[in-house]
């Protein structure tokens, strides 16, 4: 059997957790391939249908990267995501998708170490769940 | 609708070509669908880039752009600004980021890396393909500014703003200005009186009556953006809220303090740089045997870099207790002389000639300091003599580097701003932007970003105010063309969006199609909450819509099938 190499798609919010990944970057921070940022304005802008039809088209998980709650560059866009996102595991759940397949945290501009960890972290979190049974629709 | 889309990946010299294939990459994304030409570029955002992209888009006739190369938050205005020049509508263009986001982060990985950044450059042909030409609107700027910081830097920063006229508030933690400074008699290598420095910048600040200084206070809130920021001031148990339409930060380093090194804090005549320009200062040095020990706390393993300017005090400091005691003895313990620079050099020999003695240390064999009776004894084995060597002394001086402040990480927090792993803050662009942060209108000078001389600190403080000063006589700031729309026939009226809207831009409106949501443009900050609020998708945010995010989705589903076959 071929090793499990799981596809993740990562939305991350322009002012923070975007900003940490470049800084991941510049300071040369290894980890894990899988993962493949789509850079959005606000976390608050990831609307749940985007996290449902990833994963229901066979992506293995999904993150939403924000701002610290109170540091958000659009005030209180955040407090938003940090309702949406966990219902919209929720929601998931009740149709058979495991909800640790969605994950929200958050990661400021400062902390490309932080994002280094949650990429690491949920990559192997995904790799413990294994494929998403869905896959099988994609391919 | 047909479009003819240009994909150019950028080598970045080696940052990409050395983990991602490039060739491969570019090869691959001619498949991609409305793509009719991929080539590659050595520094994609060189002159030499920015021509030969601008020829292929005349030359292929192409209507929208893909740039894979480094982070849109530094390169974005410059590759718009090269697809504008050829008649591209500049929001017909799309970043993909394969340096920050792949390259540099799986240095180790090139066949996967090679693979995520075809994924990564065939979900930016996804949403280019769906892009539509916007226009910019514009706002009004504060025309005031804020810098953090009152030492050399944050002052030359301040009386730069105000000999232009502009409002200038100064937040100082401090009771007082000048920072490192204040603790310094005299400049090298030019001998300038630092106090005298201090002095005339602090007449033209207090001069002026447009600066506002805030001693003993901190910044404890910013919002806002370019142009329009609205920062809380606090200090002496009062609170204040400042517009300002550009922010500098110029907080500045400290001395390390390195306690318990060298007898550092347990051994009577040991002490740091800065304590010796006191005393320097005072004119009654009352040693005259005097050794120097340098990079002390710098250029090893937790603390790599090399913090520039001490060398140069060393050099100086030498030379002032033989202007203040011509029979004094000197001698800098070192690991190498960093005396770059015609100037500094000429220091370095004059102190030679006059007689100060240089011996070299190794970082694994580190120099020892004990007292015997009221003298100290620093034993150090020399390099050059291949020998251990005591020398006794009245006064044994640590070189120290300069460390970012204990509170930088609060500043970073507050501001969004990066730091290096040392704490400094982490520029634009080293080259391109290396007095600006990626967030427009704050911007950075003097030892917040790095150690530097006095004479640095000058320039960048400088260097920062003019940058910031551009929107503030401008004006005004484009407003970046990624508000919402909605699209009244979709509209339900149900007021989520309204409610989500943190900036109250969204209100109810009689539409020809009936009660409908209505974003005013020049409220709007353009962060899509209220997409996302929306259960029938009739608000999208421009350049980020629904359809073209989930288009990003269905391409990276297709791309990785199609690369891991």
């Amino acid at each position: 059997m071929t090793e499990f190499k799981p596809d993740i798609l990562a939305f991350c919010c322009n002012w923070c957790s975007y900003a940490g990944a470049d800084l991941a970057g510049v300071n040369r921070l290894q980890m894990p391939t899988n993962v493949n940022v789509v850079r959005v304005m606000c976390s608050a802008s990831v609307k749940p249908e985007y996290v449902i039809k990833a994963l229901s088209q066979g992506i293995d998980g999904v993150l939403v990267l924000g701002c610290h709650i109170g540091d958000c560059h659009y005030m209180t866009g955040n407090h938003r995501t940090a309702k949406r996102i966990p219902l919209t595991a929720k929601v998931l759940e009740k149709v058979g998708i495991d909800s640790r397949r969605v994950k929200l945290d958050w990661v400021s501009a400062a902390e490309g170490d932080k994002f280094q960890q949650v990429i690491t972290e949920f990559v192997e979190e995904i790799k413990g769940l294994g494929p998403n049974p869905l896959r099988e629709v994609r391919f | 609708m047909t479009v003819r889309i240009g994909v150019f990946i950028c080598h970045c010299g080696h940052n990409i070509a050395s983990t991602v294939d490039v060739e491969d990459v570019v090869e691959y994304a001619k498949g991609l669908p409305g793509v009719v030409y991929s080539g590659r570029n050595l520094y994609s955002c060189s002159q030499e880039g920015l021509t030969s992209i601008k020829e292929s888009i005349k030359n292929n006739e192409l209507d929208r752009v893909v740039v894979a190369a480094c982070t849109p938050r530094t390169h974005e205005p410059v590759f718009r600004r090269a697809c504008e020049q050829v008649g591209i509508n500049k929001y017909l263009f799309e970043f993909v980021n394969i340096r920050e986001h792949c390259s540099w982060i799986h240095t180790k990985e090139k066949e996967e890396a090679t693979k995520k950044a075809k994924k990564l450059v065939a979900m930016g042909v996804a949403k280019v393909a769906l892009l539509e030409p916007q226009e910019e609107g514009e706002s009004d700027v504060v025309p005031k500014a804020v810098v953090i910081g009152a030492g050399l830097s944050g002052l030359s920063a301040a009386a730069a703003l105000l000999n232009q006229g502009i409002e200038t508030h100064i937040v100082e933690k401090e009771a007082t200005v000048g920072g490192i400074l204040r603790d310094i008699a005299v400049i090298g290598p030019d001998d300038v009186d630092a106090q005298e420095l201090i002095r005339s910048l602090t007449e033209t600040v207090e001069k002026s009556p447009k600066a506002h200084l805030h001693l003993s206070s901190k910044v404890t809130e910013l919002k806002g953006f370019i142009g329009n920021f609205e920062l809380t001031i606090e200090g002496g148990g009062k609170e204040e809220t400042v517009q300002a339409g550009a922010v500098i930060v110029a907080t500045g380093g400290v001395e390390h303090r390195p306690e318990g090194e060298y007898g550092f804090g347990e051994l009577k005549g040991v002490i740091t740089q800065l304590e010796l320009e006191k005393i320097l200062g005072s004119g009654e040095l009352g040693a005259r045997r005097i050794v120097i020990i340098n990079c002390v706390g710098s250029r090893q393993p937790g603390r790599e870099y090399c913090s520039r300017v001490c060398c140069n005090a060393s050099l100086k400091n030498a030379v002032r207790v033989l202007d203040t005691d011509p029979d004094a003895s000197v001698t800098i313990v070192h690991r190498d002389i960093m005396s770059c620079g015609t100037v500094a050099e000429e220091l370095y020999r004059e102190a030679s000639d006059r007689g100060v003695r240089f011996v070299r240390y190794g970082l694994d064999q580190r120099p020892e300091v004990s007292s015997e009776g009221e003298q100290l004894v620093v034993e150090v084995f020399d390099e050059t003599l291949d020998e251990k060597i005591d020398l006794e002394s009245d006064l044994v001086v640590l070189a120290t580097p300069i460390v970012s402040p204990g509170d930088s990480s609060e500043t970073s927090k507050l501001l969004k701003v990066p730091r290096d792993k040392h704490g400094f803050f982490l520029e634009a662009h080293v080259k391109l932007r290396p007095v600006e942060f990626a967030t427009d209108g704050v911007f950075v000078c003097g030892s917040a970003r790095w150690p530097v001389s006095a004479r640095e600190c000058i320039w960048q403080g400088q260097a920062a105010a003019a940058k910031a000063s551009i929107p503030i006589s401008e004006g005004k700031v484009v407003i970046e063309a990624i508000t919402a729309v909605v699209d009244p026939e979709k509209c339900a009226a149900c007021g989520n969006c309204v409610i989500s809207c943190p900036y109250d831009a969204i209100e109810i409106v009689d539409t020809e199609s009936g009660r409908a949501a209505r974003v005013s443009e020049a409220q709007c900050k353009g962060c899509g909450t209220c997409v996302a609020a929306c259960h029938n998708d009739a608000i999208q945010q421009k350049g980020f819509s629904s359809r073209q995010l989930g288009a990003m989705i269905d391409a990276l589903i297709r791309a990785t099938a199609e690369v891991s076959r």
